[in-house]
């Protein structure tokens, strides 16, 4: 009796101890959720903090007079022509209606400055199109150009220097104060390509090619890592063999993507002798590192099936092949998607092993197909982020923005179906 | 139903990969080659896409030896038309392509690029020599005592290294290791200077290399970011700093800096495109005239890359931080340029 009273007192003395353990190690975990998020907090914040502004961009709106003394050009349709022509002159012109004190030719060419570089092949481009517009006055929205912008929206910000000169600051002012200069959302983002000036660049092409590489990944990944898995489980035997494959598809998901890379530069460049920078070579070699992630989610999915389910549908007397077909691959689907978006969201975000097969390049039009050069978002961003224009900053950080929203809506996408179409046994 | 649906989807997204097969005849020019050439070569691509009825060429930055072993590996669409360097081609690479069947090269030197040493407006201005730049900001310096020992650098001043420099501690803003220009600044101006020792000269060349690129890491060397507004109003605020960066850059800031002299040399336009300023490169294109007439618009390209209006004087090269040659040269080049006048070879 007294041996165990004595042991209850040692309990009680411990007690208070063991209590302020728990609630020290409750504490450490919260520490580290806390780590986590605030890191997590501090990403979006210098991301949307850095990118907000490239959603927006700087406009000049000018009633141009398409004078064909002035551009030296009689006949739009004349190629010739068209080559030697003054697309700049109208709009000087227009800019001076707003800007009067401009007069030296010094001073015209610092005004004309104002506007983008290709602001005068956008005139070219609009009367090759329409050469009815010639010697008529119409109302044009130019990009600004990247000095401009970045004076008008980053003015007083220490991280943007300001390359205006003071009199070209003075005349954007006034044009604001006109309202000629206005800003919107920048929906060139979205519809072009990439430039090597900042407020001519977008992304479009980066999504169409990451939409094109990721087609074929999933071409290729979904049905070899299901049929992989598929026989993996429900025909192979068990032997030394299978078990030697398994534990290689276990140690190809941890292989570095740069490896994969590697080989498709070898096999598939160097021995098939495809051409570099295309989608179709970017997703053999995505669909390569994805296809582990997909058989070995695609197993554990299969496996989860209770085999009452298969035992019963052997018993009414269906084949192999129906039980597998009819009853195991659908009720093992779910999860199969599951795991095919997440490695699909994993591949979207790939850059190291496209950057040997060539797809970290300068591409300015949108791909059309499989065989068109092109890149992927995560390497426009990088190509943006190491560019050397101020105006890049802003818009890395918004196409990060985008991939973002791109990923979290897979994975969304995965949660979702994983929640309706999961069932529990 | 739904399963089905969906594998078929999947079978022919499958199919439709398969089937679109390899367009062997390409219609892009396609550009290799160095980092350094790299923000020329896209402007000039991007003006030739725009206003030419020929696709925008595609360039991938491979560094100068990854675009030459690239460009050299042979002839046929799948092999790029064009590689820049920011240095000529080796003999050894030229060989290289020859044996390759790349026998016709056409050679184009497109300008140059020169790396500064400045201060600000208000201090003294330097005249320095490459041997000065090496011991000032090398890790470790032949022994100040003399014999041919590597000590770890123990100037602080500038007048320790020479009576002619002014009495100030070595204060150096340069770029971080990733930027080109730290590269260069250090193949050329730390090596240059390096090598006037000649028993570092006559060391094993990676030997060499180890004690000519290592920067100091006590201090008197700071590695500045990218941001080029920054290290100016450091200089402007502080007369006793110096600054490491490209021609370009000081060229806007006239202003408020000015460069030292390098050996004697002022860093003008001049000077660096005819290489008599020792932190000056050239940079250079080169073609493969097998592919002209095969993959469309390379003649276009030469011809818009050698036009006055890209690399001339007031071209929107200079705009973005070429610095051009000299106008004869210009000329000279672009005849042979657009003639496709093949190297021999010799030349190297």
């Amino acid at each position: 009796m007294s041996d165990q009273s004595s042991q209850a007192e040692i309990v009680r003395n411990s007690l208070k101890r063991r209590y302020r353990k728990e609630r020290r190690f409750r504490l450490y975990g919260m520490v580290a959720i806390f780590i986590a998020l605030g890191s997590l907090f501090i990403l979006f914040a210098d991301i949307i903090g850095k990118g907000h502004t490239g959603f927006i961009k700087t406009t000049i709106t000018l009633d141009v007079t398409l004078d064909s003394e002035m551009m030296y050009l009689d006949d739009p349709t004349d190629e010739d022509q068209r080559s030697m022509a003054d697309f700049v002159a109208p709009i000087i012109d227009a800019l001076q209606d707003h800007i009067p004190e401009a007069e030296t030719a010094a001073e015209k060419r610092e005004l004309g400055r104002l506007v983008g570089n290709y602001a005068a092949s956008e005139v070219r481009d609009l009367l090759e199109n329409n050469p009815d517009l010639l010697n008529t006055t119409q109302t044009i929205e130019f990009l600004a150009h990247d000095r401009v912008s970045t004076y008008v929206k980053h003015a007083g910000n220490p991280r943007y220097s300001i390359k205006l000169s003071e009199q070209q600051q003075r005349w954007v002012d006034e044009l604001v104060e006109k309202g000629v200069i206005d800003t919107s959302f920048n929906d060139v983002l979205f519809s072009r390509g990439d430039s090597r000036e900042p407020s001519n660049a977008g992304i479009l092409g980066a999504i169409v090619g990451s939409l094109l590489t990721m087609l074929v990944t999933l071409a290729i990944a979904f049905p070899v890592g299901i049929a992989a898995a598929v026989y993996l489980e429900e025909f192979a035997p068990q032997n030394k063999f299978t078990d030697f494959i398994e534990v290689n598809i276990n140690n190809l998901a941890a292989v570095p993507s740069i490896i994969f890379g590697l080989l498709g530069l070898a096999v598939f460049i160097g021995l098939f002798g495809m051409p570099r920078s295309v989608p179709v070579v970017g997703g053999m070699v995505l669909a390569l590192m994805t296809l582990p992630t997909i058989i070995i989610s695609s197993r554990a999915a299969i496996k989860s099936v209770p085999p009452s389910i298969r035992e019963a549908a052997e018993g009414v007397g269906a084949s192999k092949m129906q039980v597998v077909l009819h009853h195991v691959i659908p009720l093992a689907m779910p999860g199969m998607l599951t795991g095919t978006i997440i490695g699909m969201a994993q591949a979207l975000g790939e850059t190291a092993p496209l950057l040997l097969i060539g797809m970290v390049a300068f591409i300015v039009d949108v791909p059309t197909g499989f065989f068109d050069s092109a890149t992927v978002l995560p390497v426009q961003i990088y190509l943006w982020a190491s560019s050397s224009e101020q105006g890049f900053i802003e818009l890395a950080s918004a196409a990060i923005m985008v991939l973002l929203t791109f990923m979290i809506s897979m994975n969304a996408l995965a949660i979702w179906l994983r929640k309706r179409l999961e069932r529990r046994w | 139903m739904k399963l089905k649906t969906a594998l078929t989807s999947v079978a022919l997204a499958g199919s439709i990969a398969a089937v679109s097969t390899p367009a062997m005849a390409r219609d892009t020019i396609n550009i290799v080659g160095s980092s350094t050439v790299y923000p020329f070569a896209t402007v000039v691509a991007e003006r030739f896409g725009r206003n030419t009825d020929f696709p925008t060429p595609k360039l991938e930055s491979t560094g100068s030896g990854g675009g030459l072993k690239l460009f050299c590996e042979g002839v046929g669409t799948q092999h790029p038309d064009i590689t820049n360097a920011s240095r000529r081609m080796k003999p050894g690479e030229f060989e290289n392509c020859q044996s390759n069947g790349v026998e016709k090269i056409t050679e184009v030197r497109i300008g140059a690029d020169g790396i500064v040493i400045a201060n600000s407006r208000d201090a003294e201005k330097l005249d320095l020599t490459l041997k000065q730049v090496f011991l000032a900001l090398a890790k470790e310096v032949p022994d100040p005592d003399g014999g041919d020992e590597l000590v770890p650098n123990p100037y602080e001043k500038w007048s320790e290294i020479d009576s002619s420099l002014p009495d100030f501690e070595i204060s150096v803003m340069g770029p971080p290791p990733t930027s080109g220009t730290r590269d260069a600044f250090v193949e050329i101006a730390m090596q240059g200077g390096c090598k006037q020792y000649d028993f570092i000269k006559n060391m094993d060349k990676s030997e060499m290399k180890s004690v000519c690129h290592a920067m100091r890491e006590d201090g008197p060397f700071i590695e500045a970011g990218e941001n080029d507004n920054l290290i100016v109003q450091r200089l402007a605020q502080d007369p006793q700093t110096l600054g490491i960066f490209g021609y370009s850059f000081l060229m806007e800031n006239t202003g408020q800096i000015q460069a030292a002299s390098v050996n004697g040399v002022e860093p003008t336009p001049e000077a660096i495109s005819s290489e008599d300023y020792p932190v000056a490169r050239s940079l250079w294109f080169y073609v493969k005239n097998a592919h002209v007439g095969v993959v469309p618009g390379i003649k276009e390209y030469i011809a818009e890359f050698t036009s006055e209006s890209a690399w001339g004087d007031n071209g929107y090269l200079v705009d973005v931080g070429l610095i051009p040659l000299p106008r004869d040269q210009r000329m000279k080049t672009a005849k042979r340029a657009r003639n496709l006048e093949p190297m021999t070879g010799n030349e190297l």
